[in-house]
């Protein structure tokens, strides 16, 4: 008996997005049946909304000579504050330059170098060189010796997805959107797929491959206030979380970036600092110079992020219903650069907030943006657990971010990764063969088929998804922000447990038919409640402060002690993740000082830290 | 503004139950300081109806996924301002576009097969080495090709067309549009007879009969009447016969 449709492929790819679609691409160039999996139309991905750009060291612009691999590298390990795999970093740096020159020849309209004279807004006057004319320019962003941040005008994301899609177009590669995994059909030591549920009928399908690649982005969502598309509830995460054997690495590591708009969390792009705006306080101070004098609003983002909070808790934020907050102030770039450079900018202003940044300050505020942490992989992008399974992109920890992701690199990270991590899953997928049990196949679908009796018939309870999906966020939020203490972390570990206990006992309001939204969020909470306990469990087990870890009882970085990659497993009926840990590799760059943020504070300006 | 209690009329269908035919919904709610159609609607899935059907990605007006008909005319959810509105608020899915459920449509879809048949892709014989420096491009060259290339494939401007309301096939503003981009890329190496086997005809540049709802609600404000026209001429003239090297639109 069968009551569900069965796809099998070659390669199956989950998530649509630039990390997703790249290694499509490779496998089918290869010749392999591909198809991918996405929650919405591939050009929805949340890697659309990339404005600012995506780091490799072409030098081609004057503030960008004298740029290599290795200035790329050391600025991308001292951004980790020591926590990523170097060899992965390495390889990464090496291949940015060729994933962006093969993006410009499949289409992406890169910015290009004008020759000539310019002055920034800092009154510095550089010259583009003649020579350089034309070739692939670069921007300024936050924790980098050089202008490295390749872009198209103020839509990077959305032209780089735009011409991957292009590319999967062409290559007629199979796409099913309003497809959601819901969970991996495996047996302990093999994945052979997935479970899926079709957004558009509700109806259960099941996806066999050689291989399947978990490309579904981050968990933003976890917390009330972020930048992220409310997609982004880390469903590659949990699915492969929940196999009980999969790993997920650093899920403490948690970015917030400087500038979410107030009160909607939208982001405004780092390239607004890039290109020379400031961060004011409520008496219209330029506060960060005196915090970070060498980098100022350009150090990377855990730093300014905390520096920002620091200032707020001395009373110089901006008093708004929302909470305190600070200013944002580009009008001194222009009306003719904001509304062309900077034009996404503008409009987000104008349409959600309704100022203009052209003459108008910005009300922003740190705010949740980017998940460092993710299925931890190999440096072929093999997830560790389970053979025939892969992870790549933000829901990946392969680890090129270690505790805090440079600006910039998470686009360039999409495309690179892609790029190598999809000739490995290829390489894997042509030798593979497929053999599964029918019964297997069969027993996965039917205890989804009975988590979703359940839910719809109220077998366990009635909870309200809701409800406890608020709860969850408003612990994260409360307890495991951008300053973590000891207390604090307990709290938010003990409401979660409890929430998590609650959430086996939801019950639908709606009579969950069809593509029920309900329905999908109930199956999708547990998981996103187990995640949490990840993050904040694995935040209060590390006594130390490491990039955007900042523990206020413990503010220092201890390499002796906690030089080392968290691993959260879930084991079977558990209600915590249980906690193991590895070395990180360091092949290049032994662990020093990073040049900005506390570990380098000014006596001056700084203040006192933790503060 | 801020005390005010919104009503809105919601068109409510579920193709999976034909039985039951289409209908309009209310629903009351106290409207808050920045209030958008985003907010409101899932205020109301989470607190009255959780069936209620809708699509939200980025809530940015980047994605384009929320497009609906607001007050009879289509528009980004996400940014629409409840403000702005009367209290009396009516939203309806978008026209031509299959219908999901409720407010949800397969815009998906209907852009892909866009994709495929205006060949949207960059045609080159040219095999990328990532190993060699890049092609130079002009930066207003690449400009031009951004400018045509914000659209964000919401399909305000096909649901709010006349002709593609009543012909199947046509392309619309995003198509030709789509065709502009390529036609102004130099690495796209196909000539104005390959474009007018694409666009020359009645469900391409022919089909538009200049009512220009198309310009007037696109989100993105791309200049599609400009768009539309550039291609039309380019095609009346090759249909024509004249002989025309390809080269960039003057800005």
């Amino acid at each position: 008996m069968s009551n569900y449709q069965t796809h099998i492929t070659d390669m199956l790819i989950v998530g649509a997005g630039l990390a997703g679609e790249r290694i499509a691409v490779e496998a089918a160039s290869q010749g392999l049946n591909v198809i991918i999996l996405s929650l919405v139309p591939p050009r929805r991905s949340h890697s659309t909304a990339a404005q600012g750009g995506m780091q490799a060291s072409l030098g081609n612009c004057a503030m960008g000579e004298g740029d290599s691999t290795d200035v790329h590298f050391a600025d991308t390990v001292k951004g980790s504050d020591w926590g990523c795999e170097q060899d992965v970093a390495r390889a990464f740096v090496e291949n940015a330059p060729l994933a962006v020159r093969e993006m410009a020849v499949w289409g992406v309209p890169w910015s290009r170098v004008v020759a000539g004279k310019r002055t920034l807004p800092d009154g510095r006057e550089i010259e583009e060189k003649k020579e350089k004319e034309g070739l692939i320019t670069a921007r300024d962003f936050g924790g980098t010796a050089k202008w490295r941040t390749c872009y198209t005008a103020d839509g990077t994301g959305h032209t780089l997805q735009y011409t991957m899609d292009s590319m999967v177009v062409q290559m007629g590669i199979t796409v099913h959107d309003r497809t959601e995994a819901i969970s991996l059909i495996h047996d302990g030591d093999k994945c052979i797929g997935v479970v899926a549920r079709c957004l558009r009928t509700g109806d259960l399908r099941v996806y066999i491959a050689k291989s399947t690649v978990m490309c579904t982005g981050g968990y933003g969502r976890l917390y009330s206030a972020s930048t992220n598309a409310v997609i982004n509830e880390g469903n590659g995460m949990f699915v492969a979380l929940n196999t009980g054997v999969v790993p997920l690495g650093n899920m403490e590591a948690v970015q917030f970036h400087p500038t979410g708009m107030v009160p909607v969390w939208i982001l405004i792009t780092e390239g607004a600092r890039g290109d020379g705006g400031y961060l004011l306080d409520k008496n219209l101070y330029r506060f960060m110079p005196d915090y970070e004098p060498k980098k100022k609003e350009l150090a990377s983002r855990d730093v300014v992020s905390r520096r920002m909070t620091q200032h707020i808790r001395k009373g110089y934020g901006v008093d708004s219903p929302y909470g305190p907050h600070l200013w944002l102030d580009i009008r001194h770039l222009g009306a003719k650069h904001i509304n062309t450079n900077l034009r996404e900018i503008a409009n987000i202003a104008k349409n959600f907030a309704g100022v203009d940044p052209v003459k108008d300050l910005i009300p922003v505020r740190p705010t949740q943006h980017y998940s460092m942490g993710g299925v931890r992989t190999n440096k072929d992008g093999y997830a560790y657990g389970l053979k025939g399974l892969f992870a790549c992109g933000e829901a990946a920890c392969w680890d090129l971010h270690g505790f805090n992701r440079l600006g910039g690199n998470s686009l360039a990270e999409t495309i690179t990764a892609g790029r190598i991590i999809g000739k490995k899953v290829t390489e894997y997928t042509l030798g593979a063969t497929l053999s599964y049990s029918y019964e297997q196949v069969n027993n996965a679908v039917k205890e989804q088929e009975n988590r979703v009796k359940a839910l719809v018939n109220g077998w366990n309870g009635k909870e309200d998804v809701y409800n406890l999906r608020n709860e969850m966020e408003k612990s994260l939020m409360d307890y495991v922000g951008i300053f973590r203490n000891g207390p604090d972390l307990q709290k938010a570990v003990d409401n979660l447990r409890e929430v998590y206990h609650r959430s086996l006992n939801i019950g639908l309001k709606s009579g969950g038919e069809g593509p029920s939204p309900e329905l999908a969020q109930a199956l999708r909470l547990p998981g996103m409640i187990r995640l949490a306990l990840c993050i904040s469990y694995g935040a209060l087990t590390r006594t130390e402060s490491r990039g955007s870890h900042a523990r206020e009882d413990y503010p220092k970085r201890d390499d002796a002690n906690w030089l080392k990659r968290t691993l959260a497993y879930w084991p079977e009926g558990a209600d915590l993740p249980e906690l193991k840990y590895e070395p990180v590799t360091i092949t290049e760059l032994p662990p020093g000082d990073r040049g900005y943020g506390e570990s380098s504070a000014q006596p001056e300006g700084g203040g006192k830290k933790n503060g | 503004m801020a005390d005010r209690q919104l009503t809105f009329e919601i068109f409510r269908y579920n193709p999976l139950k034909p039985e039951v035919a289409p209908y309009m919904q209310t629903y009351k709610l106290a409207e808050t300081t920045g209030m958008t159609i985003f907010v409101a609607l899932n205020m109301i899935r989470e607190e009255q109806d959780p069936s209620l059907m809708f699509d939200f990605v980025c809530r940015a007006a980047i994605c384009g996924s929320c497009a609906m008909v607001i007050n009879g005319r289509p528009r980004l959810a996400c940014k629409t301002l409840t403000n702005t509105l009367p209290a009396k608020i009516k939203l309806f899915p978008l026209p031509v576009f299959k219908l999901v459920g409720d407010l949800s449509v397969d815009t998906g879809t209907w852009f892909r097969y866009l994709s495929e048949k205006t060949e949207s892709w960059v045609h080159t014989s040219k095999v990328p080495d990532p190993k060699i420096q890049e092609e130079r491009m002009d930066n207003a060259v690449a400009n031009q090709i951004y400018e045509a290339e914000r659209c964000i494939e919401c399909g305000c401007c096909i649901a709010g067309c006349a002709t593609a309301n009543i012909r199947d096939e046509f392309l619309g503003a995003a198509g030709i549009n789509r065709v502009a981009r390529f036609m102004v890329d130099p690495r796209d190496e196909r000539s104005f007879g390959e474009y007018f086997e694409i666009v020359g005809s009645e469900e391409g540049a022919f089909g538009c009969m200049g009512l220009m709802a198309c310009d007037d609600n696109c989100p993105m404000e791309l200049p599609l009447q400009m768009q539309l026209a550039y291609v039309r001429r380019k095609m009346a003239a090759y249909g024509l016969g004249y002989k025309e090297k390809k080269r960039i639109k003057p800005a």
